[in-house]
């Protein structure tokens, strides 16, 4: 008896497994599988939470409410595959590893942050995957583009933001509106030490004077006694390559000590709606990486959007990158009219796509975006592109930085 | 530069040993080692944003509330999930090393249910975030009232462990959980009385730092790790080694930021505490054997 239910119980498990996968195989055929891996928990999820997990969901709903990508003559509604990779690479490297071979999906799109989308490229390289990194600063994009064919790094490199600002400030000196001294502080992190040293150098090859150059740990709770010696400096223009709790704090105390210089630059998280939330008038002349043409008609739809879906507003910096990158795949899968990794890797890397930054192409040997916002500043309570200043719609700088208002 | 670095050392520190007074009662005294401590200090953040945010309630009344609260939910986990590990551990080092694994998990659990409710973002808002001049330099008015806390707490806790009836009893089962049963003192009563006292501690440092630093869900480790060290430096369940334990480090990192390099300051906390490992293992206020 035993052994016929045994028996039994075996063919029957074998039936419904073969059901179960004759069912998927069925409903796979009209959806896209699309997954990813980001950091819901951890020291990532801040910035995940902020600029990546909100873009994925939006674009996900727009493309569904839509009712689904064309893929040829088909319409294929997106079926999402997500995972948490815990803010660590070891965990974002299984997750990928998973998501090619056992979910088997259509498409990944990346995790957030530099030091992740590193760890993961040789995963999406070895399943052909393409790679659009929306959240990733590195130096070493151009290098990685030539090592990993199908990868795309929207956000530029870490030079690109410094030169940007220090490019401003030479035309700054050049009209006489500053002298040579500059305060810096940065973060010791993969970020700000790669900024701080872009900066470093960009500022020394122009003959600019370094009074403050110091750079604190992750974690510091404390950014009085920085701003308190800046302050005695008195520099013209103070840069900070700072983190998000950092650059909320060193705003604070700037506040607190009304240390006012002529130009108050942040780092991450400046862009960020908190930053308007919490400092509301204050913010007002802060300078930081980023920035948008809030005049463009597509970029305040997408704001709008943005808002609707999923509560809250968009970073003014990253979110526009991952928004881009996201519209590029859409459009490059509709344009090959497949699911082939292959064919739609061809289109990405040759084709102009329409995005929220304009028409964007990869069409380059660091496969990047040329031509984004590097310096942005708030200006009336958004977040104005500067530099490059041949952007289309590029404003400008509002200087000497206001004071700061009474509190 | 000088009074600039004391009083920002000195403010700081406050910060610190207040958070650390509330985890050496529950470590010293209920010998409970809560790796969970920082996500009850961040979930007290997060109540003090969400009063502040929808009805408009100052963090210095929400204290009235979220402090008494933070004494009712330790007590009842202390009760609740903290009783059957007290129960079976036939030792004080195994009822460490039990309500090690226990609060790691419970770490996860909270840091879940914030996730949950609040998402991973940053949160931030500010509050008394105005300049006072004092000595000549210019200082926040937020961390005043929080060093002025720390000092209110531990002065408030010091005469209570010293001069009261219950205090004294908190000592003895410090010092020695057998022999204070020995002489009628209700232990486990004790230890949860003790174990709550340290989440309304916990509950108090939160709201106050809400005011001045950036969160998220999922720094409360920071907190647990910076309270740990300043618990061992200070002497377990000493809680005026806290208080001088938290203001020695908060100097020292000022010290360092302001006339050496910032980048240093995580070097020399934690070589002022391989320091006192060294030189006193049971702590500055420790005593030596128990």
């Amino acid at each position: 008896m035993r052994q016929m239910l045994r028996k039994h119980l075996g063919s029957m498990i074998c039936a419904a497994s073969l059901a179960a996968f004759s069912l998927s195989a069925a409903y796979a055929q009209d959806t896209v599988r699309i997954g990813y891996a980001v950091s819901k928990t951890g020291a990532n999820a801040g910035g995940a939470t902020t600029t990546t997990i909100p873009n994925y969901e939006l674009w996900v709903k727009e493309i569904n409410d839509a009712g689904g990508l064309k893929v040829g003559d088909r319409q294929m509604k997106i079926e999402v595959v997500e995972y948490d990779d815990r803010s660590s690479s070891e965990e974002a490297v299984r997750s990928v590893e998973r998501l090619a071979t056992q979910d088997k999906v259509d498409f990944i799109l990346t995790p957030w942050g530099t030091a992740n989308n590193l760890a993961v490229g040789p995963i999406f390289d070895k399943y052909g995957y393409p790679q659009i990194a929306g959240t990733s600063v590195t130096d070493m994009a151009p290098k990685l583009a030539a090592r990993w064919p199908n990868s795309y790094w929207l956000l530029g490199t870490g030079g690109s933001y410094a030169e940007g600002l220090v490019d401003l400030l030479v035309k700054l000196r050049e009209e006489g509106r500053i002298g040579d001294s500059v305060a810096m502080a940065s973060i010791a992190d993969g970020f700000g030490i790669e900024l701080a040293k872009a900066g470093r150098t960009a500022l020394q090859g122009h003959d600019f004077k370094l009074v403050y150059d110091k750079i604190y740990p992750l974690g510091t709770q404390d950014l009085a006694p920085i701003v308190n010696e800046v302050k005695a400096l008195n520099p013209d223009v103070f840069i900070a390559f700072s983190y998000p709790p950092d650059t909320l704090g060193l705003t604070d105390q700037a506040r607190v000590l009304n240390f006012n210089p002529k130009l108050f630059y942040t780092g991450v998280a400046t862009a960020f709606p908190l930053y308007k939330d919490k400092f509301g008038a204050a913010a007002e002349g802060v300078v930081s990486l980023g920035g948008i043409d809030p005049n463009d008609e597509k970029v305040r739809a997408y704001i709008a959007r943005h808002k609707e879906v999923v509560g809250k507003e968009p970073d003014r910096w990253a979110s526009f990158m991952t928004y881009a990158g996201l519209q590029a795949l859409q459009q490059a899968i509709e344009k090959a009219g497949t699911l082939d990794k292959e064919k739609v890797n061809e289109v990405l890397r040759t084709g102009t796509f329409d995005t929220v930054l304009g028409q964007i192409s990869f069409d380059n040997k660091s496969r990047q975006v040329p031509n984004i916002f590097t310096v942005g500043q708030w200006q009336d309570g958004e977040f104005v592109g500067l530099e490059p200043a041949d952007h289309p719609g590029a404003g400008k700088l509002v200087f000497p930085k206001p004071a700061w208002p009474a509190q | 530069m000088l009074t600039n670095a004391i009083l920002s050392g000195l403010t700081m520190g406050g910060t610190y040993a207040l958070v650390a007074m509330g985890l050496t009662l529950q470590y010293g005294v209920s010998r409970i080692m809560n790796l969970a401590y920082g996500e009850f200090v961040i979930a007290a953040c997060f109540a003090a944003l969400v009063l502040f945010a929808s009805a408009g309630i100052s963090p210095l009344v929400a204290l009235l509330v979220v402090a008494p609260a933070g004494f009712l939910l330790s007590w009842a986990i202390y009760r609740l999930l903290l009783m059957p590990l007290v129960r079976r551990a036939p030792s004080r080092g195994a009822l460490e090393v039990d309500s090690i694994l226990a609060t790691f998990g419970m770490l996860f659990i909270v840091q879940g249910i914030m996730l949950a409710l609040f998402g991973g973002d940053y949160s931030s808002y500010s509050y008394y975030n105005t300049p006072v001049d004092l000595f000549g330099t210019t200082i926040a008015a937020n961390r005043l009232i929080v060093l002025a806390v720390a000092l209110a707490v531990a002065l408030a806790a010091w005469s209570f462990l010293m001069h009261t009836r219950s205090g004294t009893a908190m000592r003895a089962v410090a010092v020695d959980p057998v022999a204070a049963g020995l002489v009628a003192i209700d232990v486990r009563r004790v230890a949860a009385a003790a174990f709550a006292l340290g989440g309304a501690i916990a509950a108090t440092g939160g709201v106050l730092i809400s005011m001045f630093l950036t969160f998220n869900a999922n720094i409360g480790v920071v907190f647990t790790m910076k309270a740990l060290i300043i618990v061992i430096m200070g002497g377990v369940g000493n809680v005026v080694g806290a208080l001088v334990a938290g203001l020695i480090l908060g100097l020292a990192e000022s010290f360092v930021a302001t006339f050496v390099d910032p980048g240093l300051t995580i070097a020399v906390t934690y070589a002022i505490f391989l320091a006192v490992l060294i030189m006193r293992p049971q702590g500055l206020f420790g005593a030596r054997a128990r």
